[in-house]
């Protein structure tokens, strides 16, 4: 059995960002962010460009493999995948795809990476202006259930009453996450804290998520570059060995017109043992969490299933305190993920994730050797991955 | 406050069946105030939404069934920002999922008709409340639920 895992097998070496801008406020076109970032990410791992032969994304990322491999100049296209649905879901399924495919010899230098324009193309959070809709949405969307808060938010509402955890939950998620940002220069909230009494007294978006529990809408691209354990050693950044990266979904996830037998989580039930038994740690050994945020209930969620507290703990376990990089018992979203600092789709809380193994992270957890991932919470497939250190191998 | 009949105003996606036939059953029964979802032939498993297979027993004789018009609420939701121009200044309105215990507990999505700022309560029981919309190009019905004392 450990000869068909892929612990250890491979390791982040490089990761790039373009700048993070507001929704529609990037200079460039989607394609150029998407470029920029995996030259960002070659340059930081010292890997000609050239040398890539594989591409991997998720969501349906626009910008194709082929056409970058072209732009490029790219000797030879080894491997072009794409994770299917679940949206920001695909994150750690693409770095688990990636890693597959190097530590299986299909390619040697794997780009994974996420570009997106949502000024240049549509929004995620507006609802679709077709006149007629058929399928499994001809069930939900003439009701008013159109963006991804409003397919999510019965999911929660659900949850908060099966389990009695309440809000004050999302809201340590978010102020934490707003507190991160502050010393992240490249947080599109950086300089822009978040106080309870603002986060309290935000308007509705839809019952039970307020302003301060929704993502943001941003432009911008992020990149890392995956290669097998053997080469990582002699590049100039310090490896994020993939310990583990699973993806996938329970038992009828996607059961149409919300019938998912198990509705009120957040998908991750099944996934999480796997990953840990992948992995070979359990969620006492993780330094730092990054967990996606499309909406703060989906965290809460997220953390629970993968362990670190349960449904009776979890009123008094997650607190502000506890989430943050400093002295906190769970740090969380150390660069301010999804909520403040970009909605890179996720890929930047891999990034951070991978930062956090180098000791390069604005809010750097003190000797953190294990850094975990959980990529968008509620859809499917959703995904997660863990890194380590060397001395975790 | 809208003045119009309808739960939500126009011009939001409408409801079309499926191109392939699959769910006309049900679409055919709505527009006659009648409530048809899925029932497989051979393992007598409910199933909704539609699916062309059972998926308990992979039975392709798939039957649908009238069943009573009443659930429980099963979860909700109260939307408040408008995410399309036909809800701009609508106001908030809720959602609700319904279980329907007597249909395996088959779950469907409706607005709960009423005040949109009451109380909504998980448990709760309501019954459907067809809503059409006769003056359509494409006619069509929506389901929506009621409290019930």
């Amino acid at each position: 059995m450990s000869d068909r895992s892929l612990r250890g097998k491979t390791a982040v070496v490089g990761i790039g960002e373009t700048t993070y801008y507001k929704r529609g406020g990037a200079p460039d076109a989607e394609f150029v962010l998407a470029i920029k970032a995996i030259l960002a990410a070659c340059e930081d791992a010292g890997i000609d460009p050239r040398e890539v032969d594989g591409f991997s994304s998720y969501s349906n990322d626009r910008n194709d493999p082929s056409r970058i491999s072209a732009a490029l100049g790219l000797k030879e296209l080894k491997f072009a995948c794409m994770q299917w649905g679940g949206g920001g879901g695909g994150g750690s399924g693409a770095v688990a795809n990636a890693a597959s495919a190097v530590a299986s010899g299909v390619a040697d230098v794997v780009v994974v990476f996420r570009a997106l324009a949502q000024g240049q193309f549509a929004r995620f959070g507006q609802g679709p202006k077709m006149s007629a809709i058929a399928g499994d949405m001809a069930y939900s969307m003439p009701y008013g259930v159109m963006s991804p808060a409003q397919m999510f938010a019965m999911r929660c509402t659900r949850h908060l009453h099966e389990t009695g955890i309440t809000r004050d939950t999302y809201k340590a998620v978010s102020l934490a996450t707003y507190a991160h940002a502050q010393n992240n220069p490249r947080a599109v909230m950086y300089g822009r804290p978040l106080t309870s009494d603002a986060y309290d007294n935000a308007r509705w978006i839809v019952e039970p998520y307020q302003l301060y529990d929704c993502c943001m809408e941003n432009d911008g691209a992020a990149a890392l570059v995956i290669v097998s354990a053997d080469r990582a050693r002699d590049l100039k950044k310090k490896p994020a060995y993939i310990l583990g990266a699973t993806s996938g979904s329970e038992y009828r996830n996607a059961a149409p017109a919300h019938n998912a037998p198990l509705y009120a989580t957040s998908s991750f039930t099944s996934l999480a043992p796997r990953l840990y038994e992948m992995a070979k740690v359990g969620p006492k050994d993780v330094d730092v969490l990054q967990s996606y945020e499309n909406f703060t209930g989906g965290v809460v969620m997220s953390i629970i299933e993968h362990g670190f507290c349960t449904h009776e703990e979890a009123n008094s376990f997650m607190t502000v305190d506890n989430f943050m990089a400093k002295g906190g018992k769970l740090p969380l979203n150390t660069s301010g993920g999804n909520l403040a600092e970009c909605y890179m789709h996720g890929l930047e809380l891999i990034t951070e994730a991978v930062r956090q193994i180098r000791g390069e992270s604005p809010n750097q957890v003190k000797d953190a050797k294990i850094s975990m991932v959980t990529s968008g919470p509620m859809v499917t497939p959703v995904s997660n991955s863990i890194f380590g250190s060397r001395e975790t191998l | 406050m809208s003045t119009s009949q309808f739960y939500l105003p126009e011009g939001l996606p409408a409801p079309a069946p499926s191109p392939d036939g699959l769910d006309k059953p049900y679409w055919e029964g709505v527009s006659v105030n009648k409530l048809i979802v899925q029932r497989c032939k051979a393992c007598k498993t409910w199933q909704w939404g539609p699916e062309w297979v059972c998926h308990k027993c992979h039975s392709f004789d798939i039957g649908w069934e009238e069943v009573a018009q009443t659930g429980i609420i099963y979860s909700w939701e109260r939307a408040w920002h408008p995410v399309h121009p036909a809800l701009k200044d609508h106001g908030p309105y809720i959602v609700v999922l319904v279980e329907l215990p007597q249909a395996g507990n088959i779950r469907m999505i409706g607005n709960l008709l009423g005040d949109p700022k009451q109380d909504i309560k998980i448990g709760s029981k309501v019954e459907a409340v067809f809503e059409h919309h006769t003056g359509s190009k494409m006619p069509y019905t929506l389901v929506h639920w009621r409290v019930t004392k």
